[in-house]
């Protein structure tokens, strides 16, 4: 049993940690907010250079290979720099899947572009109605002569505006609900029938809702075999989950840092407030979810790379659930000890608390991720 | 980044569990899990001790069998598996590390191997009736009158004390400095004369607790602990080894597995979904505490000080404690409501859930209560700039 970093892990996060919160800052992140696609080019482009973009993908498409805990790592301290980039829609949840899913050549075309930082992909999965559940796929993929035909809709498919590429779900055979029959397409999102409705998400990044109309692409479009892609997508996706609580660790890391140091210099009644009791109490019950929470990322960075399904999942689902309500606890919190100026568009603070609010929301609810706990068999 | 336990840790694991299950009596106690009857109690600690186990928490030297903090988590999970009581800690885990910090050679002599052998018990003399919280405002005097000190006053919600054959206890024997420094580590003996243990009978409707009634009560001067007024010292020394012991971890996955168990084997509640989801919340927050620990242990191994995560242990412990015991209270339904009956009928779990649940209301108030816990917590947090 060992809970520490490596050598390397520590450099790693040293010059994560550097770059995130002091060469970033809220005035890169105001910025960032302004510009299309709330994407910044040259930010990207030194995710790159750093050799973030490659950690989690494959050597032999020009990754690094790094595990979860590495990926941790660095999406923890993005999300207590509050930087803007699709670190995780862009890179760890395609990255992922194509890693997964897609055969030697596709890899190839797609993911050492990905590595340099010179293409943007997004994945369309979810749908409405579904609960964030990827095996509820409606949309549908109809062989047409050596083609497809592709028509549905797909909801928030998170960093679609940038998206060169658009890695898409439907189903072959089987009934919505059910595992067998997904299938995962390379789609053109200017491709005939493609319709993107792209808005900005609470919280930072930008999304769209996509509509498919009878959508024509050829055979080999087709990510890895017909029918076989729930797997993929579903493991990708907990890595993407696992990446997300950990930028929401950083996030509520950062909050109990601003909030400790506001409670030490706002005076009121004669005295600073960090001499009341019911706010000192407050917290450490912050302190104590971010502890807490930290034990969660930590145990799912290891165990969402376990080769076996059922204690990935068991493990992923864990650590969401606890951190769906721990970060909401702690953004709230942040909130009312900042009082007044908490709930401004000014101070960074409200900021955290969008992205917070947003991460519930991501990659399944409390609620969802509980059933998903339950119903994973137990190990003796 | 390593969650799995070293092959030496698996192996021991294994002989830990053969042993439980070849020696832990069907029922330890009639409240599972529960240390409410001296003869079960003892005869248990007996065993453990026996075999050298029962100081699970001591070095070699002292009689402990030098377990790695990783080990003695094992050990504990393992015999909390077993469905064993844990053993009284005051002298195991409070006294016994006093001693060994604090203590003559004369003192480690004549107490540690009576605890280690689950020979004696000890109580704690701590609070005091107007003395909970604010510990160090205690009354109970200690005048040295030539080779004794006399003591005076009363202490209270001593547990065990009706067990014990001696108390290590908090006295003040100088009125004259701050509060804190004029507190003494007196060890008496629960046989002086003058000495008087009257019971209080708790919620859970047994006899934990008692108050204990000093007049005129001599004291041999070689029962100091440490140095005159270096008492509060040992008391926070004391406090910190508690804090970590007390978190009840090993209870707590015990208790789930029971839960669960209790569960699976009654469809009306087996195949309620909002059920379901309230075990998979329970199972989720334990995690989070299981993995906290382990933390804290990985940093033990390393020979590192306790970090801050090991701070809030004490606070989630004892609410996981009360939220599954809550959880089996209110699962159990009419089956719980049977008090102190000896009659048979419905799941053991769920017959005992009321017992254990009033009983645990007390997790979050022994050892400092939580709101304590959290003001040390905090002065730690908000110190520096």
């Amino acid at each position: 049993m060992d809970f520490s970093y490596s050598s390397e892990q520590e450099l790693l996060l040293d010059s994560a940690k550097k770059f995130a919160l002091k060469a970033y800052g809220f005035e890169r992140y105001q910025a960032t907010l302004k510009l299309r696609g709330q994407l910044d080019p040259e930010i990207w482009k030194q995710l790159a250079d750093f050799g973030w973009l490659a950690l989690p993908l494959p050597e032999s498409a020009g990754g690094l290979e790094g595990g979860a805990s590495d990926v941790s790592l660095v999406a923890e301290a993005l999300g207590a720099g509050m930087v803007l980039e699709p670190y995780i829609s862009g890179l760890i949840l395609p990255g992922k899947l194509l890693s997964m899913a897609a055969d030697e050549i596709q890899q190839k075309r797609l993911l050492e572009p990905l590595a340099e930082g010179n293409l943007q992909l997004a994945v369309a999965w979810a749908e409405p109605g579904d609960r964030q559940n990827p095996a509820h796929c409606a949309t549908q993929a109809r062989a047409d002569s050596s083609d497809y035909l592709i028509s549905g809709e797909k909801l928030c498919v998170l960093n679609a505006p940038n998206a060169q590429r658009l890695i898409v779900s439907a189903r072959v055979s089987g009934r919505t609900g059910e595992t067998q029959g997904l299938c995962l397409f390379e789609i053109d999102p200017g491709a005939s029938g493609v319709t993107l409705t792209p808005y900005a998400v609470m919280g930072g990044g930008t999304a769209a809702d996509i509509a498919f109309d009878q959508v024509r692409v050829p055979a080999d479009a087709l990510l890895g075999k017909a029918g076989d892609g729930f797997d993929a997508l579903d493991a990708a996706l907990d890595h993407a989950t696992v990446a997300a609580c950990a930028q929401a660790l950083g996030a509520m890391s950062a909050l109990l840092e601003r909030t400790r140091s506001y409670l030490k210099v706002r005076k009121q009644f004669g005295t600073t407030i960090d001499s009341f009791q019911v706010l000192q109490h407050r917290l450490v019950d912050m302190f104590i979810e971010i502890e807490q929470s930290r034990s969660m990322v930590l145990m799912a960075g290891v165990r969402v790379d376990s080769v076996d399904p059922g204690a990935r999942r068991h493990a992923v689902s864990a650590t969401k659930a606890y951190l769906n309500q721990a970060s909401k606890f702690v953004a709230q919190q942040a909130v009312q000890l900042h009082g007044g100026i908490g709930v401004t568009e000014e101070l960074d603070v409200g900021h955290f608390f969008r992205q917070l609010t947003a991460f519930g929301n991501l990659y399944g609810d409390r609620e969802r991720h509980l059933d998903r706990v339950a119903s994973q068999p137990r190990a003796s | 980044m390593d969650l799995e336990f070293s092959p030496q840790d698996q192996a021991f694991r294994t002989e830990v569990r053969s042993w439980m299950r070849a020696n832990v009596p069907p029922k330890a106690g009639p409240e599972i899990g529960l240390p409410s009857h001296l003869e079960t109690q003892s005869a248990w600690e007996r065993k453990l001790g026996k075999k050298g186990w029962l100081a699970y928490n001591w070095p070699t030297e002292f009689g402990g069998p030098g377990w790695s903090a990783t080990q003695r988590y094992i050990f504990d999970t393992e015999r909390a598996a077993a469905g064993a009581p844990p053993s009284s800690p005051f002298g195991l885990s409070m006294l016994g590390p006093v001693l060994m910090a604090y203590g003559t050679p004369e003192q480690q002599a004549k107490y540690l191997p009576k605890i280690a052998g689950g020979e004696e018990f000890w109580c704690q003399g701590y609070s005091e009736p107007g003395s909970g919280s604010d510990l160090a405002s205690l009354k109970t005097q200690a005048v040295l009158d030539g080779d004794h000190y006399v003591v005076n006053g009363q202490k209270i919600w001593t547990t065990q004390a009706h067990w014990a054959s001696n108390m290590f206890c908090l006295c003040r024997t100088n009125n004259d400095v701050p509060k804190q420094q004029g507190i003494s580590f007196l060890l008496i003996d629960m046989e002086s004369p003058g000495l008087e243990i009257r019971p209080i009978m708790t919620i859970d409707g047994h006899h934990h607790l008692n108050e204990i009634f000093f007049t005129d009560v001599r004291v041999p001067v070689e029962n100091l602990v440490g140095k005159e007024g270096e008492g509060w010292t040992i008391a926070k020394f004391l406090l910190s080894h508690e804090r970590t012991a007390i978190a009840g971890i090993a209870d707590s996955l015990y208790q789930m597995s029971q839960l669960r168990t209790a569960i699976s084997a009654d469809d009306s509640l087996n195949e309620d979904p909002l059920v379901r989801r309230r075990m998979a919340a329970l199972e989720v927050d334990l995690m989070a505490l299981e993995y906290t620990n382990l933390r804290t242990l990985d940093r033990a191994a390393k020979g590192k000080e306790p970090g801050p995560e090991s701070s809030g242990l004490k606070v989630k412990g004892a609410e996981m404690q009360q939220a599954i015991s809550e959880a089996q209270v209110e699962f159990g339904g009419l089956t719980s409501l049977a008090w102190q009956s000896e009659h048979e009928g419905g799941h053991d779990l769920f017959r005992q859930a009321t017992t254990r649940y009033n009983f645990l209301r007390a997790s979050s108030i022994y050892g400092g209560t939580n709101e304590i816990q959290k003001n040390v917590l905090a002065k730690i947090l908000l110190s520096g700039v």
